[in-house]
């Protein structure tokens, strides 16, 4: 076992992207806020100080471009890191994400390489309302070209995002901004994670949960409930939905012979839909038991607490779901 | 308007140096033609954007680009192409859809590129290269080079967001890039005139404390000149230049379109008899620079490279349906993509 210590997810993050500037100087940061504030959720923090200026870049309120220049960044040699502070802005920079970052390679018949990552935040839960709260990754994996992260643990985030610095594609990272202040165990050092690799958090024999970002985690503490009502729930968290880690969530399924996904995205053309039709053909035969999905209703986020809370998925909504599919 | 012409002797260039200048337009104008027929003989599907009328641009221009530097194009973008050297076969078959082409037939006429040549891409979404040419000024400047960018637009892409952001941060980080608005009056049909509160677009320039410079985009000696002082000022550290080219498509938004429906044709008769190309031939045979004869001697050599372009291109294959798979991600040494 690797030796461990406690760090904040934001921290984690702030590390994955230090070590990875100090390891190639080709790495830079830019976004609003990343400098002298250290970014708005401190996953910058102290990085202006140590690197200055030019490799920690303050932009303007102007999403479109400067994630725009950053496409012309890595392809003439360097490897930037775009800070989008929330999902909701992520449309804003549509064009240059969807179009351009995406396609540039395949357009130009494999002339180039795209080594970007883009980090957003997803997650509601701070009272934003409705253009500061919601996940937005579905559109994003609608498009072909980006690989799409969505860590759950601090972890997994330091591992994944030191691996989408050094990924020679466009990477869409997503963080889930409610973990930013939660302490983690992650281990001491340097490592990375692999992309394409899903994360078997809670073994189990009844029911195959895929619960994205931190539902998984909240999943798990679901599951040790569910386990004292006799429900033995395998949890599994993709980490990247693009690539997908197929064979693992169809090893599971197949064994469980039920499936339960869950992800904070609007249920409609949520991605667990997607997901679920491209296992189908695999593990139609093996189900005993309609799929089952937790996301968010609808609607855009409310404000009041009074309705925004009632209606973002979480343990005690995965709890109760997936309770009733084995007691009615 | 008058053609209002400086001698060609002030400009104090060498006669190689017009010669080449003169070639790259014939090319250019060859290269557009050649499309004109291909497309008429069903060999080109899609969209083809000539640049028939606003050669001088493109040739005074990049008579100036060295080979370490680079440019982002548009979806007109052919004659910027050709004016940076790049390969008419190459593009004859990526226009084809050939598997020979730049792009392995997977960008078209639209998207070619040549990164070899610093060639970043030719963009489709109108005004979605400007941010793209700035954030390569940005890598110049981080890299300590002393690159320059070139990022080529046209009159309808500076009433996008992508003109005012991407000028913004250039001109407050004093980026190696040199915006060329190729203005030539219409966003398709669109008269730029009738949307635009000033449709002088470099006086924009003085908004972002950056040199603004508009120029006859015909006349390729004035193009080179103002690009070269914008090329001098971006290399030294001083910053971007909106340079505005005044000019006029000869033909329709696109093959197909004959352009007329919402153009006065007096105002295109007028732009006629300010052609580029014709009005260079006239001034260097006045003067003295070059001889009717070397001139036809350089049309002819033109012809025959365009001739052998669209030869090369009809002989390559299509590409093989599996291709259309490839080339979406880097494939990374011992990391498998599903993407």
């Amino acid at each position: 076992m690797a030796k461990m210590k406690k760090v904040t997810y934001a921290q984690a993050i702030c590390e994955a992207i230090d070590e990875e500037m100090a390891r190639d100087k080709n790495v830079l940061i830019l976004g609003e806020d990343v400098g002298i504030l250290g970014g708005n959720f401190k996953t910058a923090a102290g990085l202006f100080e140590k690197y200055g200026d030019l490799r920690v870049k303050d932009t303007p309120i102007s999403e479109n471009s400067f994630l725009g220049m950053s496409l012309g960044m890595a392809i003439t040699g360097l490897r930037p890191i775009v800070e989008i502070m929330f999902s909701d802005f992520l449309l804003l920079a549509a064009d240059q994400l969807l179009n351009q970052i995406a396609k540039i390679r395949y357009m130009s018949g494999g002339q180039v390489k795209v080594p970007l990552t883009v980090r957003t935040t997803i997650g509601a839960g701070r009272s934003s309302a409705a253009q500061h709260s919601q996940s937005l990754h579905a559109i994003m994996c609608h498009v072909p070209g980006l690989k799409v992260v969505v860590p759950s643990s601090a972890a997994d985030a330091k591992g994944l995002l030191k691996t989408a610095i050094r990924e020679d594609n466009p990477v869409l990272f997503i963080e889930h901004k409610m973990e930013y202040n939660n302490k983690y165990e992650i281990p001491e050092g340097e490592y990375t994670i692999p992309f394409g690799k899903a994360n078997v958090l809670r073994e189990g024999k009844d029911i195959t949960v895929i619960a994205t970002s931190n539902l998984a985690l909240k999943a798990v503490k679901a599951a040790e409930e569910l386990a004292k009502e006799g429900i033995d729930v395998e949890v599994i968290d993709p980490r990247t939905l693009i690539p997908l880690d197929r064979e693992t969530l169809i090893a599971s399924i197949k064994k469980t012979g039920k499936v339960f996904l869950a992800d904070e995205g609007y249920e409609r053309c949520n991605i667990v839909a997607e997901i679920m039709m491209d296992l189908m053909p695999d593990i139609f035969y093996y189900l005993d038991n309609p799929p089952e999905r937790l996301c968010l209703p609808n609607v855009p986020l409310p404000f009041s607490p009074a309705l925004e809370f009632p209606l973002i998925p979480d343990q005690e909504k995965l709890y109760k779901r997936i309770k009733k599919i084995f007691k009615g | 308007m008058e053609n209002k012409f400086k001698p060609i002797k002030s400009y104090k260039l060498s006669k190689k140096k017009l010669l080449e200048m003169y070639l790259t337009m014939v090319k250019i104008r060859d290269f557009e033609n050649a499309i004109t027929d291909v497309y008429s003989r069903g060999l080109m599907n899609g969209l083809a954007h000539l640049y028939i009328g606003e050669e001088a641009i493109a040739a005074g221009v990049c008579a100036n680009i060295t080979s370490r530097d680079y440019a982002v194009s548009t979806h007109r973008g052919h004659g910027h192409l050709i004016a940076q050297g790049a390969d008419l076969k190459k593009m004859m078959a990526e226009v084809l859809g050939k598997k020979d082409g730049y792009c392995k037939g997977k960008g078209g006429s639209m998207h070619i590129m040549d990164a070899s040549k610093g060639i970043l891409g030719a963009i489709g979404i109108v005004g979605a290269g400007i941010p793209i040419a700035t954030g390569a000024a940005y890598s110049a400047k981080y890299r300590g080079t002393d690159q320059v960018v070139v990022s080529f637009f046209g009159d309808a892409a500076s009433n996008q967001g992508t003109f005012h952001e991407s000028i913004n941060m250039a001109a407050a980080w004093k980026l190696p890039v040199v915006y060329i608005c190729e203005n030539n009056l219409f966003g398709i049909s669109v008269d730029i005139r009738k949307v635009t509160g000033n449709p002088n677009i470099s006086d924009r320039a003085f908004g972002y404390s950056i040199p603004g410079v508009a120029v006859d985009g015909n006349d390729i000696l004035e193009v080179y000149r103002v690009t070269q002082e914008a090329f001098a000022r971006a290399r030294k550290g001083d910053g971007p230049t909106l340079i505005e080219c005044k000019t006029y498509r000869q033909k329709g938004h696109h093959v197909g379109d004959p352009g007329t429906a919402y153009r006065l044709k007096e105002e295109l008769e007028a732009w006629k008899k300010r052609d580029p190309i014709k009005t260079f031939k006239a001034r260097l045979i006045e003067e003295n620079l070059a001889t009717e004869e070397e001139l036809k001697n350089l049309e002819g050599e033109a012809r025959q490279l365009v001739k052998t372009a669209v030869q090369f291109a009809e002989d390559s294959p299509f590409p093989q349906l599996e291709e259309a798979f490839e080339d979406l991600f880097y494939e990374m040494e011992g990391v498998k993509t599903n993407g």
